[in-house]
């Protein structure tokens, strides 16, 4: 905009203009279509090692007199209604009260949820830190912020901040994907036992699908465990609650 | 003309931006800088608008003026020069006050962003040499 600019000079800039969108334009499309940094294989071949002592990620007392196992899929809509809406009830009235041991296990429906592995691998980082049940939480709470993110590993990153975990070595458990094969046993038992669908709940060696809802969850553990009338025994079981 | 390729070097460093933030593209190449921090932090948008979008449209809209102001009308003239330099005026506070922000408040320095506040300085001083050409003229 200086003064008017001759014809030579005309052309050198529309050719720095040219040559500059093609330079940007190139490197956008580049970074745009390079795979992601933390990739979580899926169907890899599980080891013994990545299985050995997990059993999934347990809440409550070990002395609960009832079990119910959840397969879940952070990004199945299912579950994250579940974890959100009808957890909070079955944690306070059943968990906290020493009634039900709660085990949650993975079942990434990866064909259908890219970001289900990566969240999976996510919350597994995150239980290093003694954190999984927050992370489990941060997860569903968001699940509209990632679901449907090309890259979701930036905002569990943020999750993983704002939990206060180290996120340093936050970052080195996803960019080694080592929870990979574990996730993966994890969902080759469910289909071992049958399960096609998230959220299943497995309460004494059935599966249960469908709408499960924390009232339904609250009578099948009154009808397997009938309260007693023992306060003090509920309170010494609830502190093994989370 | 500097300022035009200067602003088309910023959109490209705010779309950069930008994409990564709407999950377009993956973790943002940063060396050792804590762009990501910055990116994450409840800074990076200002009056509920992405930041980085606000640097694209801003970039985008100096860009269009500039290329405008090319046209054998105004290519003589010295408002051009003067909107140019009001127009990143705006941006270099903008981009002091974000700046701010990284330094004081979230301790976390974003290459990108310094790289987009070099920019938009660079735009300002050129319009102040634009105008100073067309004053001298």
């Amino acid at each position: 905009m200086a003064a008017e600019p001759s014809g030579g000079g005309m052309r050198t800039f529309y050719t720095g203009l040219v040559v500059l969108s093609v330079v940007g334009i190139g490197a956008i499309l580049y970074l745009m279509l390079k795979p992601a940094t933390v990739s979580i294989p899926v169907n890899v071949a599980v080891q013994a090692s990545d299985t050995a002592g997990f059993q999934g990620y347990v809440a409550g007392s070990p002395d609960a007199p009832v079990e119910i196992t959840e397969f879940a899929d952070y990004q199945c809509p299912y579950c994250q209604t579940f974890a959100t809406i009808q957890m909070p009830t079955v944690e306070e009235r059943l968990i906290k009260t020493g009634r039900l041991r709660f085990r949650y296990r993975d079942f990434p429906l990866s064909d259908i949820h890219p970001n289900a592995r990566i969240s999976a691998h996510a919350a597994a980082c995150a239980n290093d830190q003694g954190k999984y049940w927050e992370m489990h939480d941060k997860l569903y709470d968001g699940q509209a912020d990632w679901a449907t993110k090309a890259n979701a590993a930036p905002v569990f990153q943020d999750y993983a901040r704002q939990l206060g975990l180290d996120v340093k070595a936050y970052d080195e458990c996803m960019k080694s994907a080592k929870y990979a094969g574990r996730i993966q046993a994890s969902r080759n038992l469910a289909v071992q036992l049958g399960v096609s669908s998230t959220p299943t709940l497995l309460v004494g060696g059935r599966l249960w699908t469908g709408r499960i809802d924390s009232d339904a969850i609250i009578h099948l553990v009154d009808s397997l465990a009938p309260v007693k009338p023992a306060p003090a025994e509920a309170d010494s079981a609830a502190k093994g609650a989370r | 003309m500097a300022t035009a390729l200067l602003s088309l070097l910023g959109v490209f460093v705010a779309l950069y931006l930008y994409l990564y933030k709407i999950g377009k593209i993956g973790t943002l190449v940063c060396g050792t800088g804590s762009c990501e921090t910055v990116q994450m932090s409840p800074y990076a948008r200002f009056l509920g608008v992405e930041v980085s979008l606000i640097g694209l449209l801003g970039y985008l809209g100096i860009l269009a003026f500039t290329l405008g102001a090319l046209r054998p009308g105004p290519a003589g003239e010295r408002w051009p020069a003067t909107v140019t330099a009001v127009l990143s005026g705006a941006g270099v506070l903008f981009s002091l006050y974000l700046t701010g922000l990284e330094l004081f408040v979230i301790h976390a320095i974003c290459r990108w962003c310094v790289g987009s506040a070099l920019i938009i300085t660079a735009i300002f001083v050129a319009s102040l040499l634009d105008r100073r050409t067309h004053t001298a003229a």
